[in-house]
């Protein structure tokens, strides 16, 4: 298998630590191809969300440096994040993948979004060709995973996102929500969503400030709420009973001294941030001001805790289903290690069974029909009697996870490397998946 | 008075003795009488009852105890019944609305405190301001049950209707002053919970800040104007029977100083939104006062409790 996975997540580093490793969007395919050209990697995909930035790797000996590409590519001290890395390979590794995907790893446990967030990393490492096998393989398996613990366990159903703690802070802080004015500060996805589940839960007005007016008007006009200039940002938020922020701004927005001002402003009434933003956008001095409660991204982790021990039970069940998964997928893939040996084994038998019937049909002579058949039925007879043993010995060996081995020992016995084992994959994968005409064995090889 | 012929009172030791007000003073003589005794007792069995809310306000701050939180309110709730009826049996006993008739001042106050949080329980549906409820509610039935019993001396020829209204108004805003200064101390709880974000058990059951600000500045606004009353109630007796009021006397100059220091709290809350901690700092202050006013019972010499 040979499959690699390093990063940080919400677990293991604070928010200082995931915010200068996590690599934007636009700079995706360039770290994508930095991997790709890393020794020994075959292909590589890149996931960074607010919450982790993993590096999942197909390698040649299942042994690559990944910290060294890190290093290489961050150019960071490695001492500031390397505790905060965890390695995982193999089995390990497609578990940990099965799990994100399955918003098992999530920070709230549940949440929709990491799918769509590991489906976009892949269609992005897809379309700069660095995943095309193997990776291939698992990640559309770990598509099929996630859907599978969605439908089977209630971790989705009773599924929390980010944005649905921040309405139960929200209440804790407001108690209803009823008439309460949201202020989102940037346009993005996780703000839209929060949002959205405010004004589910009662929040009245919406107001909209964004670098971009035009962005800020699209979104208000989604809400019917009202878009703000940028500029009028600290005149404005006092209006605001909720803040959400999740700028790109490399600095924080929001002081202690603008804090003061919306306090002396709103007569003491509590104000809610919730600082969504990697950096963050709120300084969290502001927090020790009375009135106003600042959570940020690991803060929501924490208030969710108790979340994830309600959801216990289900998160279990949806552990067995992934381990159920991962157990498949490697019989899975070991099965699609053995196929193409015992073709290619069948190929090789079949070419010197056909050579030997046509070098002594010179001195048999004129046979008749019956007589073919005869000559026929015997050599073949007698390939798949010898071959009978092996055969079932490959496919057992699959399920004793020990194929690796013994299809090495077939190939070395019988001389088989006409094809990489990987171009008989993909192939078969191809017949096996999508059922579509496969493609000649030269075109996995021109997509390295 | 009508006292005189035998105004009762339940001491310490489930009233070996009761007192006797004549117009020369208190006199301990003998109880013969076993309905004498009835009140003490259901007011002891009242005490037993809130022992439970003290143990329920005790561990909510330390842990969860789902038997004692379901087990709080009724126990509660029960203790009100048993504490009215003790109340109810010494007015029957005497014949009088008036504290007076009342053994003890400490056990109605106790009452109305309790009326208070359960009014705030239908309309809130919370029984968090019970942390800080309960244990004076039980300490209040305590004083009352076991100690000898001070109560208010009534001077020939005073009013009782004015004086019923105004232990009634002057109780009442006492009790939403305490309730308030509870609220403040929930909303610090509360609030520090939110802040530290390592919500605890405890913040799970705590009612929202906002509603505990409401719970407080609510009951804040209700009890100002019963402690107006009630202080205007008091100077009317206060003249009727004295012919003027006498401002230098401890419980009249620091009843006023009390109401002065409630006025400028309705006024800075309403006026600049305090809450949190400055609005508990408030709540203290007022409480300090409250209490300060209560105990001149002892020291003024034209509103006494006469110890027996």
């Amino acid at each position: 298998m040979k499959f690699q996975l390093i990063g940080v997540n919400h677990k293991t580093a604070p928010v200082e630590v995931r915010e200068r490793l996590a690599i934007p969007e636009s700079r995706l395919p360039e770290a994508l191809k930095h991997l790709a050209a890393h020794p020994g990697v075959n292909e590589g995909i890149i996931l960074s969300t607010c919450n982790r930035v993993e590096v999942l790797a197909q390698t040649k000996n299942g042994a690559v440096d990944l910290r060294a590409f890190l290093r290489d590519y961050f150019q960071l001290n490695p001492s500031d994040y390397e505790p905060h890395l965890y390695e995982y390979r193999e089995g390990d590794a497609v578990r940990h993948l099965f799990r994100v995907a399955s918003s098992l790893d999530s920070m709230v446990v549940g949440e929709p979004q990491i799918l769509g967030q590991v489906k976009e990393a892949y269609a992005t490492a897809r379309a700069v060709g660095a995943v095309h096998s193997q990776l291939d393989l698992l990640l559309t398996r770990a598509f099929a995973v996630a859907k599978r613990v969605r439908t089977e366990t209630a971790v989705g159903s009773s599924a929390v996102s980010v944005a649905s703690v921040a309405v139960e802070l929200a209440k804790k802080i407001f108690g209803s929500l009823q008439g309460k004015h949201v202020y989102l500060v940037g346009a993005g996805k996780m703000s839209e969503l929060a949002a959205r589940h405010l004004i589910a839960h009662g929040a009245e007005s919406i107001f909209v400030a964004n670098r971009t007016y035009d962005r800020a008007q699209q979104l208000a006009a989604r809400f019917e709420g009202q878009a703000i200039l940028f500029e009028q940002l600290y005149e404005t938020c006092d209006r605001a009973d909720i803040v959400i922020t999740s700028t790109g701004a490399p600095h924080a927005i929001f002081r202690r001294e603008h804090g003061e001002l919306f306090l002396a402003r709103r007569k003491n009434r509590p104000m809610f941030f919730i600082d969504i933003a990697v950096p963050r956008d709120v300084d969290p001095e502001m927090n020790r001001l009375d009135g106003i409660f600042v959570y940020d991204i690991d803060d929501l982790q924490q208030a969710v805790t108790s979340h994830v021990a309600d959801r216990r039970k289900e998160a279990e069940r949806a552990e067995a289903i992934i381990t159920g998964e991962v157990e498949r997928f490697q019989v899975r893939l070991q099965t699609l290690d053995v196929v193409p040996t015992i073709v290619s084994l069948q190929d090789h038998l079949e070419t010197i069974r056909q050579a030997e019937i046509d070098r002594v049909r010179g001195r048999l002579g004129p046979l008749s029909p019956e007589q073919e058949l005869a000559v026929e039925a015997l050599t073949r007879g007698i390939i798949s009697k010898i071959m009978h043993t092996p055969i079932s010995t490959l496919k057992t060996a699959v399920r004793e996870a020990e194929a690796t081995t013994v299809v090495d020992v077939v190939r070395r016995l019988f001389d088989l490397h006409d094809k990489s084992p990987q171009e008989k994959r993909l192939q078969s994968r191809r017949k096996d998946d999508k059922k579509a005409a496969q493609s000649g064995g030269g075109e996995s090889g021109a997509e390295r | 008075m009508d006292c005189a012929a035998g105004c009762p009172s339940y001491s310490s030791a489930l009233a070996t003795v009761q007192t006797i007000i004549t117009p020369d003073g208190p006199e301990l003589v003998p109880v013969r009488d076993l309905s004498l005794i009835m009140p003490i007792l259901w007011l002891r069995v009242a005490l037993g009852c809130y022992t439970v809310g003290l143990l329920y306000a005790l561990l909510a701050l330390t842990r969860t105890s789902a038997l004692l939180s379901r087990v709080a309110l009724p126990a509660m709730s029960l203790g009100m019944v048993f504490q009215f009826v003790a109340l109810t049996e010494a007015v029957l006993i005497s014949g009088q609305l008036t504290l007076t008739s009342v053994h003890n001042s400490e056990s109605l106050l106790a009452l109305v405190v309790m009326a208070a949080f359960m009014i705030v329980y239908f309309v809130y549906r919370t029984t968090s301001p019970g942390i800080v409820v309960f244990p004076l509610v039980f300490v209040l039935t305590y004083v009352a049950a076991t100690t000898q019993q001070p109560f208010l001396e009534v001077s020939p020829g005073m009013r009782r209707g004015w004086l019923f209204v105004h232990i009634a108004m002057i109780f009442i805003g006492y009790a939403a002053l305490f309730l308030s200064f509870a609220a403040s101390l929930l909303y610090l709880l509360q609030e520090r919970s939110l802040k530290s974000k390592k919500p605890a058990a405890i913040m799970l059951r705590l009612p929202a800040l906002e509603v505990i600000d409401q719970i407080g500045y609510r009951s804040l606004l209700l009890g100002f104007p019963f402690m107006t009353l009630g202080l205007i109630a008091g100077s009317m007796i206060a003249q009727a029977t004295y012919g003027r009021l006498d401002l230098l006397d401890p419980k009249i100059f620091l009843s006023l100083l009390m109401w002065a220091v409630y006025m400028v709290m309705v006024f800075i809350r309403w006026n600049a939104g305090w809450r949190g901690r400055r609005a508990a700092y408030l709540a203290t202050g007022a409480m300090i006062a409250a209490i300060i006013a209560w105990s001149a019972n002892y020291y003024s010499t034209i509103h006494r409790f006469v110890q027996s």
